[in-house]
């Protein structure tokens, strides 16, 4: 391989050049590491130091007000995210659980590569695509903006990343539990739904846990299926506000208050997908396996 | 293929079972089919509903649409090309950075860290990935874009401001911001997926090299980079497409003005910002149409980008796929 490079052999530059370039070459790549840490605690850091000064009891429990009065919350972004990403993870979770089964456990060959291929394809889809599909789909048909749209454009961004978890999670159960439950004379789909699943289990929960913990965080398919809301709204069937659309919101403003609840919003956000993706760490250790 | 073996060892289950497949089993399969379709479904619809939704806009725009400059809703003159290069600046200078940098990061991982840092690092950088996009543009309009502005707009403008890359007014809203934040949202996507690949380097391969005498970074350059290299270029077109596909960070810092200018200080506009800004806004139905065909021709582009990834990836790790939970 090395020949082929046109690269003289090694033993022909002389030892203390390729120490040196050793050396350099090692310290850029631990530099390279340091650099690729360094946004991650710089945002946590501003988010932190700017949105613990603006947390209060009435972000909580109050909607927005009017620019120029004092107070006012975020009480209708934190609901109708409640709500949206609950509802979002209830109708995608199980499609996608289903499909990785079918991937991983009855596709045969060529079936297999295609599914899996489609679900790759569905993972790299924009979120913004996605809100659009669902404002032709459904915004359009009934006529106005609704929670409904926005918890259906989330499950869509759910439905890949579970696919594929629960597929790669199932790979990892040992063929012979399988075969030792045949041998027991249990049929296949009894196998799949009583042995393999339930070894699998912690890491397709890990798995929808992260998943969830994304979808909390999108705001560009919520922009034209749930619209917004600065009134705390429980209907389905109207607009909703959700928290990283409230953040974009009063991100773009020119108000003070705004930006300051922009990055309360933001601690709050943040600080929830966190503990999620940290908890699912500390519980199953190393979720991802490839 | 060995997957394929283990299948037919399942099979031998059904035959073994005797009789005609149990009731529970058609049903099982059903509901998985019925899944399936769902995905697919979704897939399908995407597309039929993009193309029809964006018919009456062809129509009247026809093809010149993809590389004329003028975008005037009000007298309904539509042309995307400004934003279409600003999507492809941003999107291909973001890989560039997060390339040089994740790989940086993949190898210190696998063939540099010890034990104690390597994972804390990767949950760090797989972290990247989960901070959301809204935050991310928070930050870059009032940490990043500010201090982009003192600290190296300025002086590179004061010092090459002959040079058109920098001939710009440094205002720190622009191209050079949606890039540096784009480059740390597409770094985890290149770090993690370039991290498995290089990890599934055969150890032999190392271990050949070392034998040869080579030095540390020798043994990756001769040994490990060849052989990853599909799987890496694989790894850079995957954040290629995460980047032309992300919205709103970049919306928020880029500064919405259509342009196509070499300046890395002048603001622009990206088209997956010009659908989030002027989708709920617009009033005819041929500029939402219009917006929609925009959305079309950004879709068109991310598949044949993911398409072209995903192959390359599968090359080298055999199928299975690589990157986090995240990714």
């Amino acid at each position: 391989m090395t020949a082929a490079d046109g690269r003289p052999p090694l033993g022909a530059r002389s030892m203390r050049r390729r120490t040196v370039e050793d050396r350099a070459m090692r310290t850029l790549i631990w530099i390279a590491a340091a650099v690729a840490v360094l946004p991650l605690l710089l945002v946590l850091y501003y988010v932190a130091s700017q949105g613990l000064p603006a947390l209060r009891l009435s972000l909580f429990t109050a909607g927005p007000r009017p620019v120029g009065q004092a107070g006012g919350g975020i009480k209708p972004a934190i609901v109708g995210s409640m709500i949206m990403v609950g509802l979002g993870t209830l109708i995608g979770t199980p499609i996608a659980v289903l499909t990785g089964i079918y991937v991983r456990e009855y596709a045969s060959g060529r079936a297999a590569v295609v599914v899996r291929f489609l679900i790759d394809v569905l993972a790299g889809v924009p979120s913004i695509i996605v809100g659009l599909f669902i404002y032709g789909l459904v915004v359009v048909p009934m006529g106005n903006f609704s929670a409904i749209a926005g918890a259906l454009a989330l499950a869509v961004i759910l439905i890949p990343g579970v696919a594929r978890i629960t597929d790669e999670m199932l790979a990892l159960v040992p063929h012979s539990v399988r075969e030792a439950s045949y041998a027991l004379g249990v049929p296949r789909w009894k196998t799949v739904v009583k042995v393999v699943v339930p070894a699998a289990l912690n890491g397709i929960v890990t798995g929808v846990v992260l998943s969830v913990a994304r979808i909390a965080g999108e705001a560009a398919p919520l922009l034209f299926t749930a619209l917004g809301n600065s009134v705390t709204s429980t209907a389905l069937k109207q607009p909703m506000d959700a928290l990283p659309l409230r953040i974009y919101l009063y991100a773009s403003g020119p108000y003070k208050v705004w930006h300051e609840q922009a990055w309360a919003a933001s601690l709050v956000l943040v600080g929830l997908v966190l503990c999620f993706a940290l908890a699912m760490r500390l519980l199953f250790r190393r979720p991802a396996v490839s | 293929m060995q997957a394929n073996d283990l299948r037919a060892r399942d099979q031998i289950a059904d035959i073994v079972g005797g009789r005609r497949p149990a009731l529970g089993e058609i049903l099982f399969r059903g509901i998985l089919l019925l899944a399936v379709t769902l995905v697919l479904g979704i897939l399908i619809g995407l597309l039929v509903e993009l193309v029809l939704r964006s018919r009456p806009s062809f129509a009247a725009n026809g093809w010149s649409f993809l590389w004329t400059s003028t975008w005037d809703p009000v007298h309904e003159v539509f042309g995307i090309l400004p934003f279409f290069y600003g999507t492809l600046l941003t999107a291909v200078s973001a890989m560039l950075l997060a390339t040089a940098l994740g790989v940086g990061v993949a190898l210190f991982l696998v063939e540099l860290a010890p034990r104690v840092l390597a994972r804390p690092v990767s949950f760090m950088v797989e972290m990247l990935a989960a901070i959301p996009s809204v935050v991310y543009g928070l930050w870059g309009i009032f940490v990043l874009a500010p201090w982009l502005r003192v600290y190296v707009e300025t002086p590179l403008h004061d010092h090459f401001g002959g040079v058109p890359l920098f001939s710009g007014y440094p205002i720190g809203i622009g191209y050079l911001t949606a890039i540096v934040v784009l480059t740390v949202m597409v770094l985890p996507t290149v770090a993690a997926v370039s991290r498995d690949v290089i990890a599934a380097v055969p150890q032999s391969q190392r271990e050949a090299a070392f034998a040869l005498g080579a030095t540390r970074w020798e043994m990756m350059r001769i040994a490990v980079l060849p052989f990853a290299r599909s799987g890496i270029i694989g790894a850079s077109i995957l954040g290629l497409a995460r980047g032309v596909g992300e919205t709103l960070a970049v919306a928020m810092v880029i500064g919405a003005s259509p342009s196509i200018t070499i300046s890395l200080f002048h603001p622009g506009y990206t088209m997956s910002a010009l659908i989030a800004n002027e989708f709920a806004e617009a009033t005819t139905s041929l500029y939402r149409s219009t917006l929609i065909e925009v959305g079309l021709v950004l879709f068109l582009v991310t598949l044949l980008i993911n398409i072209v990834a995903r192959l390359l990836v599968w090359k080298v790790t055999g199928g299975e796929r690589a990157g986090g939970v995240l990714v």
